[in-house]
């Protein structure tokens, strides 16, 4: 799909050329797709940069996106995109940027004529449509790191584990529980028993819309690793659907003690380290 | 011993000794934070080689152990290879159940290690020796 | 051969694992404390296992080796300080540790044995006492 050697020469030749007129054009045409959404400046820049990481590609020769010497234009389609995609933009309106050349290009060869006009234009536009799509991938590639790096930091937001009391700490679990996620809480709870040298932790699964096998499986080894270090485990909230769902399943919580609310639990725990809840005495009856 | 130990490069020790069984969780250890597994990842993988060199040791009349750096383009991992010429493991599915010993265990080195690691692959007879092959991904 | 050093602190033996163990050390270290506990008449044990980086079933055995024989000499065994990396494994290891208390540190350790003790020391009490002063 490459240009050829006297192609690129030619377009090389009238990018230069015409240098101020076709940044212009190129400018107004992006400037208008994006509906004022970036300042006529900021893009201004950035179609200069491609403009002459363009030329400077066709000027060394054959420019072949995926060759050696075209580093400078994919490295500047990749910021381009990169950009866009942190800053929101559709795919659209990323990849239009680059076709909007196709529109220059059309104009500029209309008015160079010449025997090889037609030609040349199905050649460049060739090379444009390349540059669209890599720059669609390199925007994919922004979105699904974005995504993967927002995956991560969900994880760190949803799963915080809380000091409730001398020696009681607790993890409220929020949201559905996948495997990955209840490992992390999990290892992040038996870490806080160390650190704060806790020996109750409660795991309150009130917001777990569900619970199936495996993360069934999770809490009850945590349970049981944490009965290892010297911690006692207590779970509660949980709904009637799951209470169901951990009999069908056939999972067995043993001895494992479960409270109906995250503050019975609590109650229990300050009971077994004992601790008087505050509690007016019964009136007498006279 | 962590110091000059050449990544790309596999790593051997041999298992002739209670204290061979100490250098293989050192070796495993070492290569196993190199190739950044998770503390909890790193912990089961050198508790499965504590556990698969004792046997070679024991069952196997002691033999080797060969630790590798892999990659599987996604991930990289720890393989280690465990190697003995002893008598072989009979009745293997046996030797896999939770709590079957032949030589006065838990019985639970072969089948807990195999929970403790990604892959595990056992090649045994009585001619050639027993040859288990486990890898930990990190993740 | 390396030994576990086992320290006497008051009525407790405390035993301090700060090395990679082979199997012969942990062997020795099985034996020199069932020796202490006999040698001291102490009650408590408490081996901690903060350092150990890992603990496989050889080790899990001699654990629970430890609290059985402590217990038939009258001695309480605490193990603390395992790790969650260490504990989480077990689990999967499948490698309850049956019989043995745990704490999650050596203070806690220490309150344990005393608890115990107290209480054998109450009971030792009330068969004196006529059984009138009924605790709740």
């Amino acid at each position: 799909m490459a240009l050829s050697t006297e192609e690129s020469g030619r377009l090389a030749a009238l990018l230069s050329g015409q240098n101020e007129r076709v940044t212009t054009r190129w400018t107004e045409i992006v400037t208008s797709s994006l509906r004022g959404r970036l300042s006529q400046a900021e893009l201004r820049r950035q179609v200069q940069d491609l403009h002459s990481a363009i030329v400077a590609t066709g000027e060394q020769g054959t420019i072949d996106l995926s060759a050696d010497n075209a580093g400078e234009l994919r490295a500047a389609l990749s910021e381009l995109s990169r950009g866009r995609a942190r800053q929101g933009f559709s795919a659209t309106e990323t990849t239009i940027s680059i076709f909007a050349l196709k529109d220059v290009l059309a104009e500029l060869v209309q008015e160079s004529g010449g025997p090889n006009a037609l030609q040349d234009y199905v050649a460049f536009s060739k090379l444009v449509d390349e540059m669209g799509l890599f720059t669609f991938e390199s925007f994919v590639r922004t979105r699904e790191s974005l995504i993967a790096d927002q995956a991560e930091q969900l994880l760190e937001l949803s799963t915080p584990v809380v000091k409730l009391w001398e020696g009681v700490v607790a993890v409220p679990l929020v949201g559905t529980l996948d495997s990955a996620r209840a490992q992390v809480v999990m290892e992040r709870l038996l870490q806080t028993l160390v650190d704060t040298g806790s020996p109750y932790a409660i795991i309150d699964i009130t917001g777990v819309p569900a619970v199936d096998t495996q993360v069934a499986q999770h809490i009850l080894k945590t349970v049981v690793a944490a009965r290892l270090m010297g911690a006692d485990c207590i779970i509660s909230g949980i709904r009637p659907q799951i209470a169901q769902t951990i009999v069908a399943l056939g999972i067995e919580f043993g001895d494992i003690a479960t409270k109906a609310s995250l503050a019975d639990a609590l109650r229990h725990v300050l009971r077994l380290t004992g601790v008087e809840t505050a509690r007016r005495p019964p009136r007498r009856a006279v | 011993m962590t110091a000059g130990i050449d990544l790309g490069q596999p790593q051997a020790q041999s298992v002739r000794s209670d204290e061979d069984v100490v250098r293989v969780r050192q070796l495993v250890r070492a290569v196993a934070v190199a190739s950044k597994l998770s503390l909890v990842d790193q912990t089961k993988v050198v508790t499965a080689a504590s556990e698969l060199a004792r046997n070679t040791l024991v069952y196997g009349g002691g033999g080797s152990v060969e630790v590798t750096v892999v990659d599987n383009g996604r991930r990289n991992g720890v393989q280690i290879v465990f190697a003995d010429s002893g008598p072989g493991i009979a009745d293997l599915d046996l030797a896999m159940t939770d709590g079957y010993t032949s030589g006065g265990g838990l019985g639970l080195g072969l089948s807990g290690s195999r929970r403790l690691v990604d892959e595990f692959q056992i090649e045994t007879s009585a001619e050639t020796g027993t040859r288990i092959t486990v890898t930990k991904w990190s993740r | 051969m390396e030994r576990v050093p086992i320290l006497k602190i008051g009525d407790i033996l405390l035993v301090s694992i700060q090395l990679d163990m082979s199997d012969q050390t942990a062997v020795q270290l099985q034996e020199d404390l069932a020796e202490r506990i006999v040698d001291t008449g102490c009650h408590g044990v408490i081996i901690d296992i903060t350092a150990l980086d890992i603990v496989d079933s050889f080790v899990g055995r001699m654990l629970s080796t430890i609290a059985s024989i402590s217990k038939v000499l009258d001695a309480e065994t605490v193990v603390v300080g395992m790790r969650p990396a260490v504990a989480i494994t077990l689990v999967e290891l499948g490698l309850s540790l049956n019989g043995i208390r745990t704490a999650l540190n050596v203070e806690r350790g220490m309150e344990l044995i005393a608890a115990a003790h107290a209480d054998e020391l109450d009971y030792q009490l009330d068969d004196d006492s006529d059984a009138e002063t009924a605790t709740p």
